[in-house]
């Protein structure tokens, strides 16, 4: 079985799907016996999620109006 | 879909693939146009990626970008392809203002950083010593504008590839396209990217008195 550190070292790519058919496999492996890794693994779920929740950003009506009249005056 | 002249033969009418087989042919003036109808829906996403990327420089770094894609509209082949065009040309954008600015990649002892685990700093420090949910409760005192401070703490060689794949949701080899570097060295940085993402979401936290607030 992969220790710890070799487990919480690929549990984003874990999360992600970017682990081939062996590594899936032995971290499965270790999730199933690890309780604390089992813990890593939900808390970088929601680290993930917090990324993800911080995405949105609201444009400034200015910087709206200023951007489009950039636009508008582009010329051929 | 557009094809044709670029920047470099403005005397030529642009051709529109989807519209050639039936002969229409788009003058100048309403390829501009095209243009501006694409960008216009485009504009809040490109904000919002360069506000990640480069923080208050944003509105420059789209401005940028804007000229940029209107003197390069040759090199948009198809129309459906615009908004992660667009996105190619304001992350190159904003790479570009980082270097003008000096920014070099922080100093990282990677053997640190390898091992560090903010799920196990937090059980360890224990900040919150009545909660039955730590970790969930650590990440609660970050607010959206937190999160993407902590961003702007990482450098760019780190970043970018965190907000793309994370944020934006672009898939890693589309990354790799847009950096052009290989999708192996896009997956070394978001590798290294996270666990700086983690070892800075502490930093921040201590520097900031998040954990103070919380506490009390």
């Amino acid at each position: 079985m992969i220790s710890c550190s070799e487990a919480v070292r690929q549990l984003w790519e874990y999360l992600d799907g970017l682990v081939g058919d062996r590594e899936l496999e032995s971290i499965e492996a270790h999730l199933a016996r690890c309780r604390r890794c089992c813990g890593e693994l939900e808390f970088a779920r929601e680290l993930r999620g917090t990324l993800e929740r911080a995405s949105e950003v609201d444009v400034p009506d200015a910087v709206l109006r200023r951007l489009t009249q950039t636009l508008e005056d582009l010329e051929p | 879909m557009i094809s044709g002249s670029g920047c470099n033969n403005r005397a030529s009418p642009i051709r529109l693939k989807d519209v050639t087989q039936v002969g229409v042919l788009y003058t100048e003036a309403e390829q501009a146009e095209r243009f501006r109808l694409l960008a216009r829906e485009q504009l809040p996403r490109l904000y919002g990626i360069a506000r990640k990327l480069v923080g208050s420089d944003a509105e420059d770094a789209v401005q940028d970008c804007l000229l940029k894609a209107f003197r390069n509209l040759g090199q948009l082949n198809d129309e459906s392809a615009a908004p992660a065009w667009l996105a190619s040309i304001l992350v190159n954008c904003c790479r570009d203002r980082g270097r003008t600015k000096g920014r070099r990649p922080e100093e990282v002892n990677f053997e640190d950083v390898e091992e560090f685990s903010l799920y196990r700093k937090i059980a360890y420090e224990d900040p919150f010593p009545y909660s039955d949910s730590l970790h969930l409760d650590f990440l609660e005192e970050f607010t959206a504008e937190d999160v993407r401070s902590v961003l702007m703490r990482l450098s760019e060689l780190y970043r970018v590839p965190l907000v793309l794949v994370y944020m934006e949701g672009f898939l890693v080899r589309e990354v790799a396209e847009i950096l052009e570097a290989p999708t192996g060295t896009i997956l070394a940085r978001l590798h290294r990217g996270r666990k700086l993402f983690e070892k800075h979401m502490w930093s921040y936290a201590t520097d900031h008195g998040l954990l103070k607030e919380a506490a009390r």
